[in-house]
């Protein structure tokens, strides 16, 4: 099977599928994140990584339009942002599971709203958008789940169905805010997995994380981004060689550094996860 | 029952209590989803100053209690979306200032005796006249066809409105009809039960449905069931009963929630004492498990050592014995550590799945 949730490529002239010029965002007291110069191509697979605090998420909502763009600009699919409506084309993945607990709602159910953007204001969902919510729900291994009972699912098949949700709308970029915060080892192993697959239908991603852990073989650019500022911008082999360099002056209350091997005598140890996707562009 | 239907007021109030039981849960289901189960109390705070206007400026009470309410809900709605702190302040001070409003302006009204108040407040069927009767259909069918229409996308933004804004979906227009469609809903109930008690009709039939619902549809449809059983239910009795039409619906409608509450709290614990659960695993059975999927009657058991697993909350049930795959080799083997064996499943399997 092989969906294609892209659109046909466009050319070149739009490759970039995110581009930031001198952005500064923040919550109206002063920008969180400053001056910030960052151009993400189609194909990419990019981890935004920082501890707590530092930016990245702020990074993340204003590329999204969730929060106040201070100053730069933000163009998204070569539109500047203030003209792009269309934004269906941005597949947000949220890092709360937002699963609504009030309520009572299927996977299927909650899948379906991602198909929303896609039919109009009025429209109701057809039998092919029906296929596209159980597509979405099959790529990320729920097709057994759909009619359970969400607030029933573990905490990683709750991330799954928030990453189905946001497939079916057929994004040309998938943004994902810390899709392993608090999903247990096997399961994070089924998360790469997933991710295994999207990156084989060529899905472009863009993954906000504390840690790297499963998701850093699938990566084709690292992202540092620490005091409001970006610190590092470079491939995982280049980034495993100054991983010393950018996080030396982190203290070691930053748990997650500890784990990218802050410590020296973790730098080079069964904990590097030997990349081997390297080839992608 | 003959009887009952025989008296002319008693038709047209269950009349109006069919309407209400329809409307109030459809509306009511997406405030317990957004937890506003509150708001449509403070509505019917303002719609009491509605009344009253309409009483001493002799203009249809409905009409201007309608007017006063959709003006509330949409100031509420810009004043939420501001996301001020003192938001939840302004709310207070609206609905304490209609509901004082109201009881001012009503006692300078012709009418303006504590029984006509109560009335308004309680609910009471003898006040349903018969050009009402056909006010509140028309507003009724205006609020369910305006909310199956608008369904999917009023459940998107009460369940997820960061990612709803995300996508693109108009949030805040969304957010106005739904308080809109709040304040009509109380206009409509008044009558029957009361600017005081509607919430409750809102609220309470949906807190029941959860208790049996599984899915959000579901929801929906139950949450009619027993909102249309406690209005018209609550009107039948009060006649003979010669209570407050208001009180007694809601009284039915907290009834059921207690008695479905203890059934259905019953019989999870008969279920769980029954249903055998499987010993655990650490992998997640799944279409890359590597153990044969088959069908089992209205679900999918995973065959595990020649057992059937069956998903179920946070768990696997045990469903018997497979009589195809016995017991034997399994394709995969379990780290013994409780560690996953999900990481050695060979490569990504995508291009083979149908």
């Amino acid at each position: 099977m092989r969906t294609a949730p892209l659109l046909p490529l466009e050319p070149t002239s739009t490759d970039e599928v995110v581009t930031l010029r001198g952005a500064s965002f923040g919550y109206g007291d002063g920008p969180v994140l400053s001056d910030v110069d960052l151009s993400i191509r189609k194909g990419e697979i990019v981890a935004i990584v920082g501890p707590n605090g530092s930016g990245k998420s702020t990074l993340m909502k204003g590329v999204l339009g969730l929060n106040e763009r201070v100053a730069g600009t933000v163009t998204l699919f070569g539109i500047d942002s203030g003209d792009f409506h269309d934004r269906a084309r941005l597949g947000y993945v949220p890092q709360r599971h937002t699963l609504s607990a009030s309520v009572r709602a299927t996977a299927e159910e909650i899948v379906a709203t991602g198909r929303l953007p896609r039919i109009g204001w009025l429209g109701r969902l057809r039998a092919t958008d029906r296929q596209i919510v159980a597509r979405s729900l099959d790529v990320v291994g729920l097709a057994d789940r759909a009619a359970t009972e969400v607030s029933t699912l573990s905490g990683g098949q709750q991330r799954r169905v928030l990453i189905a949700r946001a497939l079916a709308g057929q994004p040309e970029v998938l943004i994902m805010d810390e899709p392993t915060a608090g999903v247990d080892a096997a399961n994070q192993h089924v998360l790469a997995d997933v991710l295994d697959r999207l990156v084989e239908r060529d899905v472009t991603m863009v993954i906000v994380t504390h840690e790297l852990g499963a998701l850093e073989r699938l990566l084709t650019r690292i992202v540092v981004i620490d005091g409001g500022r970006i610190r590092f911008d470079g491939t995982p082999e280049a980034y495993a060689a100054a991983r010393d360099r950018v996080h030396h002056d982190h203290d070691s209350h930053h748990h997650d550094l500890e784990l990218e091997g802050n410590h020296p005598s973790l730098a080079h140890g069964p904990l590097d996860v030997s990349r081997t996707d390297g080839s992608r562009p | 029952m003959i009887d009952l239907l025989s008296v002319d007021f008693m038709q047209r109030a269950l009349i109006a209590a069919l309407l209400v039981g329809t409307v109030a849960p459809m509306v009511g289901i997406f405030l317990v989803q957004r937890r506003l189960s509150l708001i449509g109390d403070g509505m019917g705070h303002v719609a009491l100053a509605g009344v009253a206007i309409g009483l001493v400026s002799g203009a249809a009470p409905v009409l201007t209690a309608l007017l006063a309410a959709v003006i509330a809900a949409v100031v509420i709605e810009l004043l939420r979306a501001k996301g001020r702190t003192n938001g939840d302040v302004a709310l207070a001070v609206i609905f304490y200032g209609g509901i004082a409003g109201g009881v001012v302006i009503i006692s300078k009204s012709p009418d303006g005796t504590p029984a006509n108040l109560m009335k308004y407040l309680f609910g009471s069927i003898l006040t349903t006249q018969r050009t009402d009767l056909y006010v509140f259909a028309a507003l009724a069918l205006l609020i369910s066809v305006t909310t199956w229409a608008l369904r999917p996308r009023l459940f998107a933004v009460a369940n997820d409105e960061e990612y709803a804004r995300a996508v693109g979906l108009p949030v805040l227009p969304l957010n106005i009809v739904l308080a809109v469609l709040t304040a009509t809903t109380v206009v409509v109930a008044m009558r029957v039960v009361g600017l005081l008690l509607i919430s409750a009709l809102m609220i309470v039939p949906n807190a029941t449905s959860q208790l049996v619902a599984r899915s959000f549809s579901g929801g929906l449809r139950w949450a009619i069931a027993f909102g249309l059983v406690s209005s018209v239910g609550g009107v039948a009795l009060s006649y003979p009963l010669d209570t407050p039409s208001g009180g007694t619906i809601v009284l039915l409608a907290v009834a059921l929630f207690v008695v479905t509450a203890v059934v259905t709290g019953v019989l999870a614990r008969v279920g769980s004492r029954r249903h055998d659960v499987a010993e655990t695993h650490a992998h997640e059975h799944g279409a890359e498990c590597g153990h044969p999927a088959v069908t089992h009657g209205d679900h999918v058991d995973y065959v595990h050592d020649g057992h059937l697993h069956a998903a179920h909350e946070g768990h696997y049930d045990e469903h018997g014995v497979h009589h195809d795959h016995p017991a034997g080799p399994t394709p995969q083997a379990e780290g013994a550590d409780g560690s996953t064996s999900v990481g050695t499943a060979p490569g990504p399997t995508t291009g083979s799945r149908p």
